[in-house]
């Protein structure tokens, strides 16, 4: 790993243009491209073990992503510099469309539009949830740790911290006997 | 209550933070609820702030800055941010660098395997939460499924195509 090869303005710029070339939430594909393909910052081995590890953490996925990538290039900076480049660009911008769609409030057919565009995110969301589904173990625990959280927070609208507290341990516990089992 | 909304933003996007396992869209069920509870605007609004904060560039969880936005300006909308952002950012930072990749090879498979029913349940309800804030007509019901459907079908599709169909289908339908 040659650190200070990269010039903190070079990653900050990079990560600015994987903040606001990207939609749909889908960041870390295009994180891979931008950083292992085309910039070849990171090799493919290193970038999916960062991928991983954010993956089991909490926080958005890309946060971490960009944390480890920044750290991995320039140390504790470069971690700083890679999360405000990815995250400030859009967050700005995110604020002035909201501004405006504000100002230009009142008009029916854009509520409806927008109830539409809302609809099709909550599509979204739900395909990713699928996704995630899909990756779930076929067994009892796994499974029934699945369901209780969607029942609990989605139908029943319980608070989540509380829930996803209380279901974790179980879950990881019942996931660890597994590991265990099948070593 | 609504004497200090950033106090009442830190409470409620600390913990988020720190329970947002399998990333963004996990927490979105928790944002509504507390949106909800707390009356923090009407479900118009927060509809509008979901579907602009989807239909804009960077992470989906940009939500939380909006919400920020919405109750205390843009000092609310940094508040927000950090709240959400730096508590995650910190302990994975701290266990990022302690971790030994060689011995946590089992805590990490028991980790990824108990963590993902949980981060699935919790992304899957929090598009029924939203869903229903809208009010739950069946014309928005289809919108969703069908968005879901063509992702499902074309995954590589840019999204903002199908929000705009969405929009579009919602606006004439």
């Amino acid at each position: 790993m040659s650190e200070s090869r990269v010039s903190l303005p070079a990653l900050v710029v990079a990560f600015a243009k994987i903040g606001l070339m990207s939609f749909g939430g889908a960041l870390s594909g295009w994180m891979h491209s931008e950083i292992v393909t085309r910039r070849q910052w990171l090799d493919e081995t290193d970038f999916l073990n960062g991928l991983a590890f954010a993956q089991i953490m909490p926080g958005a996925n890309v946060a971490n992503l960009s944390l480890y990538i920044g750290r991995r290039l320039r140390g504790g900076v470069g971690a700083v510099a890679a999360l405000l480049g990815m995250l400030l660009p859009p967050m700005v911008l995110v604020v002035v469309l909201a501004a405006a769609y504000e100002a230009v409030d009142g008009v029916a057919w854009l509520h409806r539009f927008i109830d539409g565009v809302a609809a099709a995110a909550v599509g979204l969301t739900a395909m990713v949830g699928l996704r995630a589904a899909r990756r779930v173990e076929r067994r009892i625990a796994p499974l029934a740790a699945m369901l209780a959280v969607f029942v609990a927070v989605g139908l029943l609208n319980w608070p989540m911290v509380p829930v996803v507290l209380a279901l974790t341990p179980f879950s990881v516990a019942a996931a660890w006997r597994d590991v265990h089992a099948d070593a | 209550m609504r004497d200090n909304p950033l106090l009442e933003l830190v409470a409620v996007f600390v913990p988020l933070s720190l329970v947002s396992i399998g990333g963004g869209p996990s927490i979105l069920a928790g944002i509504a609820h507390a949106v909800a509870s707390r009356h923090w605007m009407s479900e118009r609004e927060f509809i509008d702030l979901f579907a602009i904060s989807r239909a804009a560039p960077g992470p989906g969880v940009l939500l939380a800055t909006l919400v920020g936005w919405k109750l205390a300006g843009l000092l609310g909308a940094a508040v927000a941010s950090l709240a959400l952002f730096l508590p995650s950012s910190l302990l994975y930072d701290v266990v990022v660098r302690r971790w030994d990749h060689h011995r946590g090879k089992r805590w990490h498979s028991a980790l990824e395997l108990g963590l993902a029913p949980i981060a699935a349940g919790l992304i899957l309800a929090g598009a029924v939460v939203v869903l229903r804030t809208g009010g739950g007509e069946p014309l928005l019901w289809l919108i969703a499924a069908a968005s879901a459907a063509v992702l499902l079908w074309r995954p590589k599709l840019n999204p903002l195509w199908v929000l705009a169909a969405g929009g579009v289908a919602a606006a004439v339908g």
